[in-house]
C-alpha cells in the first residue's frame, strides 16, 4: 500500500535575525530586510512524508501560499526529494489570516490525491499553531497535532505518538488525516546534490515573466508574453516548471479569501519598548555584592 | 458564526482532565470576569466531560455567574473532533461575544477547530486582553476585545480585533494572568446541556498515555536564576545551579542557551517556553531578547549580571551588575553563605 503525502510550507523571515533595521518607522515589518527560510518545522513535517514515501512508496507534494520569492522553498521541497511542487499566489490572498489561508489551502489540497496532509506545527513568524488544525476542519479529516513519531502505518489506519507538553499520547486513526509535526521528530535530510543539480533551474510561471521583464526591458508586454511561453514551454518539456495555481484556478470563494476573509483585523503595532524601572548599579566587587544580597534580604525577597 | 452580539457572555473554555480543573481555565476565569464586568454582562465557564458536574461549584469560586455543563460518556476523555463540534452547537445557542481558552496543547489543538467551524476569527497566544474601541475610517467598533500578543519572535507587540464575525476568541498564555482568590460563598448557575456525541465525533483511538514529570517546577519558584549563552558552556552552567542551590531557587535558561545544550528544555524561561513572575529573577549573561523579556518582566525583582553594558536585559533590572559572571557568581554564592 503506498501513500500520496502534502505537505503545506511556509517561507518566513527568519525572525531570530531580527533587528532594528528590519523595522518600519510605522511599526511594521518590513519583510525584505531580513533573510526569508523555509519554516523549521515544515522540513520536519516533509522529512517525514519523505520517510512515508522511502517505506511505502507514493507521492510527496510540496504546497505553499506565499509572493513569488516563494518558489525558492519550493525548489529546495524538490531538492530533498518532493516529487511535485505547487505554488499558490494571488494579489487577492495578500492579509489573509490563519482563518482565510486555511481556507485557501483547503481549496487546493482538494483537488489533490492524498492520504496524509503533513504541516510544521507552527510558523516561527507568527507561532499561531493555528491552520493544520484549520486545514483539517475545512478537509473535514481528524488532526493528530504535535506528532514527534510515526509508529505505524497498515492500511488505512495510523498510529503516531503526540508530544502533549506534560507527557505523551499514542492514538490511532483512520486515514485521511492530518498531522503537525514537531521539531523533535526527526532531523531532516539536506538537499540531494543529483536532485539540486537537477531543479535548481526549475522554475516557476510568475518567476520566468518576472526574468523574461528584466532581460528585456524594451519589450512590449505581447513579447513579453511570447518569450515567456517559450520559455515556460521549454521548462515544462524538462519537467522544470513548477505548477502554478491561483484563486480563479481553485475556484476559492473570494468572501472567504485575503483581507474580507479575515476576520481577524490588526488594531495596532507597537515596537516593543522596554519600560524604563528605578534601577541601581551594583558595583562588581565584593563589597558591592554583598550590600545587595543584604538589601534583598532585608526587602524579604530573599528569605 | 454569529453576528455582533452586545448582549453577549464572555466564555471561558475550563480545561479538566480525568476529573481535575487545569490552572489556566481558572487563570483565565479572573479576567473573564472583569472584561465581563466591563461589558455588563455575565462571565461563564464551558466544562465538559463525564460526571464532571461536581467541578463546576468550584468554577464559580473563580469568579463564574454561569457554568455550561456538558456531561456524556464520550466526551470523557478530550479529543479535538468531539469537544469542538459541541462547543461549536453551544456557541450556536448561546451566541456569547468572547470565548477565551488557554494556549495549553489542549486549547491550541481546539481552539483553532472551533474557529474554522465557525467561521470566526481567532488570535493566538495572547498575553493581554482589554476591552477598547476600534476606529475604521468614519466607523467606530465601540467595547472590542482587544487581543494583545507579541508576534514576530516578541519583536513587535500586536492589538488584534474582530468586529464583524463573532465570537471574539482568542488563546492566552498560561500563567500571565493572575487567578483570582477563591471566594468559597459565591454561588453561581450551573446549566447542564443536553449534548449528542456519537462515535462519530471520536475518529481518534487513544492507545496510551504516558505522563512527564517536567524536571522543574518554574512556575512555583519564588526565585528564578537563569543562564543565556553567556555562560560559555555546559560545564560553566554549574555555576547557575550552584547560586540557585545557594538560594533554594529553580534553574532557568534562555532558549539560546537550551539550543546550545546547555540544559534540558523543561527549564527555558520567555515565549517559547515558561512565563514566570517569581519575586526574584536573577539573569546571568543574558543579553535579554524580546523573546526571553516576555517571559520574565513580571517579576518583582531583576537582577542582572552581563559583561556588556548595553545588554537590552540592563533596561529591565532592579540591579545592575556589568562585569564577568565567573567573578560574580561566586562572590553572590560567597554573601549569601555568609547571611543564611
Amino acid at each position: 500500500m503506498t501513500y500520496n503525502c502534502i505537505v503545506p510550507i511556509k517561507q518566513v523571515p527568519d525572525t531570530k535575525r531580527i533587528t532594528g533595521e528590519a523595522m518600519n518607522d510605522d511599526g511594521t515589518v518590513n519583510r525584505g530586510a531580513l533573510p526569508a527560510i523555509f519554516n523549521p518545522e515544515d522540513l520536519n513535517a516533509l522529512e517525514l512524508a519523505m520517510q512515508i514515501k522511502d517505506k511505502f512508496g507514493g507521492k510527496v507534494t510540496a504546497i505553499t501560499m506565499g509572493l513569488p520569492a516563494a518558489s525558492a522553498i519550493l525548489r529546495e521541497s524538490l531538492y530533498r526529494g518532493a516529487d511535485e511542487a505547487i505554488l499558490i499566489t494571488d494579489k487577492r490572498c495578500a492579509a489573509s489570516d490563519t482563518l482565510a489561508t486555511s481556507y485557501i489551502l483547503s481549496c487546493a489540497v482538494k483537488k489533490l490525491d492524498y492520504d496524509i496532509v503533513l504541516c510544521g506545527r507552527q510558523a516561527i513568524d507568527g507561532d499561531t499553531a493555528q491552520v493544520g488544525p484549520q486545514l483539517a476542519e475545512k478537509l473535514s479529516i481528524p488532526q493528530i497535532t504535535y506528532v514527534e513519531e510515526l509508529i505505524s502505518l497498515e492500511d488505512r489506519t495510523i498510529v503516531a505518538k503526540r508530544n502533549i507538553g506534560n507527557g505523551w499520547q499514542e492514538v490511532k486513526c483512520r486515514l485521511p488525516v492530518l498531522l503537525t509535526v514537531i521539531g523533535e521528530a526527526n532531523e531532516p535530510r539536506v538537499s540531494v546534490a543529483k536532485k539540486l543539480m537537477k531543479y535548481k533551474k526549475a522554475r516557476t510561471p510568475i518567476e520566468i515573466e518576472m526574468q523574461v521583464k528584466q532581460d528585456n526591458a524594451g519589450a512590449n508586454d505581447n513579447e513579453v508574453k511570447q518569450l515567456a511561453k517559450r520559455k515556460m514551454d521549454d521548462l515544462q518539456e524538462k519537467g522544470l516548471l513548477i505548477k502554478q495555481w491561483d484563486l480563479d484556478y481553485l475556484k476559492a470563494d473570494l468572501q472567504w479569501c485575503g483581507r474580507d476573509g479575515s476576520p481577524t483585523k490588526v488594531h495596532r503595532i507597537q515596537s516593543v519598548v522596554l519600560t524604563a524601572r528605578e534601577s541601581k548599579m551594583v558595583e562588581p566587587t565584593d563589597q558591592g555584592v554583598a550590600d545587595m544580597i543584604h538589601e534583598l534580604i532585608k526587602d524579604k525577597t530573599i528569605s | 458564526m454569529i453576528s455582533v452580539n452586545r448582549k453577549g457572555e464572555v466564555w471561558v473554555f475550563a480545561e479538566q482532565h480525568d476529573g481535575k480543573l487545569e490552572d489556566i481555565g481558572l487563570e483565565l476565569l479572573g479576567r473573564a470576569r472583569m472584561l465581563a464586568d466591563n461589558l455588563g454582562v455575565k462571565a461563564a465557564a464551558v466544562l465538559i466531560g463525564d460526571e464532571i458536574k461536581a467541578l463546576a461549584e468550584k468554577i464559580c469560586h473563580y469568579g463564574a455567574d454561569k457554568v455550561y455543563v456538558l456531561e456524556n460518556p464520550l466526551l470523557e476523555h478530550y479529543q479535538a473532533n468531539s469537544y469542538a463540534r459541541v462547543i461549536y452547537d453551544l456557541v450556536h445557542k448561546y451566541e456569547p461575544q468572547i470565548m477565551i481558552y488557554g494556549a495549553s496543547p489542549c486549547g491550541r489543538d481546539l481552539a483553532p477547530r472551533v474557529a474554522s467551524a465557525a467561521r470566526a476569527g481567532l488570535t493566538a497566544d495572547c498575553t493581554d486582553l482589554q476591552i477598547g474601541d476600534h476606529q475604521n475610517k468614519d466607523e467606530v467598533h465601540k467595547n472590542l476585545l482587544l487581543q494583545i500578543r507579541p508576534a514576530f519572535g516578541g519583536n513587535i507587540i500586536a492589538t488584534i480585533i474582530n468586529y464583524d464575525r463573532w465570537p471574539q476568541m482568542a488563546t492566552v498564555r498560561e500563567g500571565v494572568m493572575p487567578m483570582l482568590e477563591p471566594v468559597a460563598s459565591r454561588r453561581g448557575q450551573i446549566i447542564v446541556e443536553k449534548v449528542h456525541v456519537t462515535h462519530d465525533d471520536l475518529p481518534l483511538e487513544i492507545i496510551s498515555e504516558q505522563n512527564r514529570k517536567k524536571k522543574v517546577d518554574l512556575k512555583a519558584s519564588r526565585i528564578v536564576v537563569s543562564g543565556g549563552a553567556g555562560v560559555g558552556s555546559k560545564e560553566n552552567f554549574r555555576l547557575i545551579w550552584d547560586l540557585a542551590n545557594a538560594l533554594g531557587a529553580a534553574p532557568g535558561a534562555t532558549r539560546a542557551a537550551v539550543d546550545l545544550g546547555f540544559i534540558d528544555h523543561d527549564h527555558q524561561v520567555g515565549q517559547t517556553g515558561t512565563t514566570v513572575r517569581p519575586s526574584l529573577y536573577i539573569a546571568v549573561g543574558i543579553s535579554g531578547a524580546i523573546q526571553h523579556q516576555a517571559g520574565m518582566n513580571s517579576s518583582q525583582k531583576i537582577v542582572a549580571i552581563n559583561n556588556d553594558p548595553q545588554a537590552p536585559i540592563f533596561d529591565i533590572a532592579h540591579y545592575k551588575i556589568v562585569g564577568d559572571l565567573n567573578e560574580i557568581v561566586p562572590k553572590m554564592i560567597k554573601a549569601i553563605k555568609a547571611r543564611v
